[in-house]
């Protein structure tokens, strides 16, 4: 255990290290570069040098590397928004903990809506309800995430008024969760196709689990069905659900700037998007860094718990 | 749209995705000593026709949708091009009727030549960028995993290094800095696909590279090159295809993300997501035509794709088991 922890801690590291070059080399490969997006098209050669000058742009390739590092790891500095005039740091700290909040409620509003219902079409496999949810789910896989929102908002917030048509507008954590109506559509927004998936994975882990002969020798002992599911086959069908978990995280946190442009809430997705609105290459890098390394860690916190919850691993010779 | 949409995997596919599949050396792969004939994948797919139903609805609506964008100007003729004249001679926004069968958008262009005309350019992203996925993905899952050892560690790592990027921030990123156009999104949605395939592919070639005949040839001084190309590609082929359908319904999807966020194709030219971003403005107003047609078309693309996929998937796997 302790082995395979120190492995992925090593290999964390290599996967933020290269993270973090890929992201340097785009600041550097801007077309017209990096002086060019943020003094404009208009830019005389001398302002250019003096502006390269000043932020080591005229440096060789490796001492600008060097920098970028070494301002990154001590200062977190993520770069500078022209556009806003602000750091890239301190414009994502502002949003991240909104879009935090939305991706946390969502995803385990998924968990919590789909892992019963995937028991429940397990249940009543290739009955009519399983097949209407399978129909349901296939719809939702095929709907840009966009439309989702697009009609949930028309319909529940324009036609019936049941929920407000703007997010949550408030500046802190505290005030978006003090609104908790204006959440209930992103939250769902996003939640949906997670939900799509989340329950047709439990539905085929489940019916792989209930194929297995444990299952039939406990159903031979004379143990109940409702036993059988719920202590036997859950627990281990649930073990593929937490790898599910760390592979859907990128989805999510990219999903969150579909729903955040939709309902206009201002976490960090939809900071991404008025970036790519103004040009702002600097603030896009520096939010795709941040959902990078949300990732890493995600997937990270995946594993180990993987680990945790399956012995094979936790005693194999990794 | 989820990056990776687990729930067109496997539990064995998901596996194989993790970076580490040393847990799976009992895995099940192809027992096929030969490499199957073409042939034989062709009439293995138009069996899972016959005896799949939703393959075959799939099939044929898939079919209906491709003939309809790059036949169907020929018999319909629009203005799709000449914003100019779209102003001058019609009006904007104009309901279904007579002269336009779904309508006119808001720049006066008739919508149901906008649609074939769109759908050309979605179809033509999304399987370009597929291709170009699964080509990059099956070759470099080959060799990583055929090779093994230290390059396999330097190319899986690669992948994890950009599997760490929400798919979605990478692609507005890359947009952004590169400028849209239809090439570049090809490309740049291919790069962000070709990650999956490469895992997937990585997996089989493990379980292949140690198989009779791929030693075989090894013994009698087969080269390396041929050993990828011939054997363990062709035996990884069924993960292959599968993957592919999946990967241009994603790409369709990526595409009309793109489009929502206003990074689609630019002008003139449009695809189904930007048609649908343009009509969102207008959708409170009761102009259902702007976005129904077009969202009609993107779901049931997707979801006959998906059709296809999954009884891909099931036939194949069952060949597995049958052997």
């Amino acid at each position: 255990m302790l082995y395979y922890f120190i492995r992925r801690v090593l290999q964390g590291i290599v996967v933020l290290a290269g993270v973090t070059l890929f992201i340097f080399v785009l600041s550097r490969v801007v077309p017209g570069g990096a002086a060019r997006g943020a003094l404009g098209a208009r830019a005389t050669p001398g302002q250019i040098a003096s502006f390269n000058k000043i932020n080591g742009y005229d440096l060789p390739i490796l001492d600008q590397l060097w920098f970028f590092v070494k301002g990154l790891v001590l200062h977190f500095n993520l770069g500078y928004s022209y556009k806003n005039n602000q750091p890239v740091a301190a414009l994502i700290a502002g949003r991240l903990p909104k879009t935090l909040v939305l991706v946390g409620i969502s995803t385990v509003f998924a968990l919590v809506v789909a892992v019963p219902l995937g028991i429940f079409q397990t249940v009543r496999r290739y009955k009519p309800e399983d097949y209407v949810f399978t129909g349901v789910s296939f719809l939702l896989y095929a709907m840009p995430s966009f439309l989702i929102g697009l009609l949930l908002l028309l319909y529940f917030a324009v036609d019936l008024k049941w929920f407000p048509i703007a997010a949550p507008s408030a500046t802190t954590v505290g005030g978006i969760l003090a609104d908790p109506r204006a959440l209930v559509l992103p939250v769902l927004t996003l939640a949906a196709i997670t939900i799509a998936s989340f329950s047709r994975y439990m539905r085929s882990s489940m019916m792989d689990v209930l194929t297995q002969d444990y299952i039939r020798t406990a159903r031979a002992k004379g143990v109940s069905g409702r036993t059988v599911l719920f202590r036997h086959a859950l627990r281990n069908a649930l073990i593929p659900i937490v790898t599910l978990l760390g592979l859907s995280i990128p989805g999510i946190v990219g999903g969150a700037v579909i729903t955040e442009t939709v309902f206009n809430y201002p976490g960090m997705g939809l900071l991404t998007y008025n970036a790519a609105l103004n040009l702002d290459v600097p603030l896009l890098l520096g939010t795709t860094f941040v959902a990078a390394i949300a990732t890493i860690v995600g997937n990270f916190v995946a594993d180990v718990l993987y680990a945790v919850v399956d012995p094979r691993i936790r005693y194999g010779k990794r | 749209m989820a990056a990776i949409d687990p729930g067109e995997y496997s539990t064995e596919d998901l596996a194989l995705m993790r970076e580490d599949t040393s847990g799976l050396a009992d895995l099940e792969g192809p027992e096929a000593g030969e490499v199957a004939g073409h042939g034989g994948l062709v009439r293995q797919i138009l069996r899972v026709f016959a005896e799949n139903k939703l393959a075959v609805v799939g099939a044929v609506m898939l079919l209906l949708i491709i003939l309809f964008c790059v036949l169907g100007p020929v018999f319909y003729h629009t203005n799709q091009t000449n914003a100019q004249n779209a102003l001058l001679y019609s009006t904007p926004t104009l309901p279904p009727g007579a002269a336009h069968p779904l309508g006119t958008d808001e720049s006066g262009f008739d919508v149901l030549g906008r649609l074939m005309y769109g759908g050309q350019t979605s179809l033509e992203i999304g399987y370009a960028a597929a291709a170009l996925a699964t080509v990059v993905g099956v070759l470099w899952g080959a060799i990583s995993g055929f090779f093994g050892g230290v390059v396999d560690a330097v190319m899986m790592r690669i992948v994890d290094i950009f599997l760490s990027f929400p798919l979605l921030f990478l692609l507005i990123t890359l947009t952004v800095i590169f400028h849209a156009s239809v090439g570049l999104l090809i490309l740049v949605i291919g790069f962000v696909a070709w990650l999956v395939p490469a895992r997937l592919v990585r997996g089989e070639t493990l379980t292949l590279r140690v198989r009779e005949y791929v030693q075989a040839v090894r013994v009698m001084g087969g080269k390396n090159s041929r050993v990828v190309l011939r054997h363990i590609v062709p035996n990884a082929v069924g993960t292959i295809v599968v993957n592919a359908t999946f990967q241009v319904a994603d790409a369709i999807l990526y595409l009309a993300a793109l489009g929502f966020l206003g990074l689609g194709v630019p002008a003139p030219r449009t695809d189904w997501g930007s048609m649908l971003s343009n009509g969102i403005a207008y959708v409170a107003g009761g102009y259902w035509w702007l976005i129904y047609p077009a969202a009609v078309l993107i779901v049931l693309t997707v979801i006959s794709l998906n059709f296809i996929g999954d009884a891909l998937r099931d036939a194949l796997e069952v060949r597995l088991q049958r052997r």
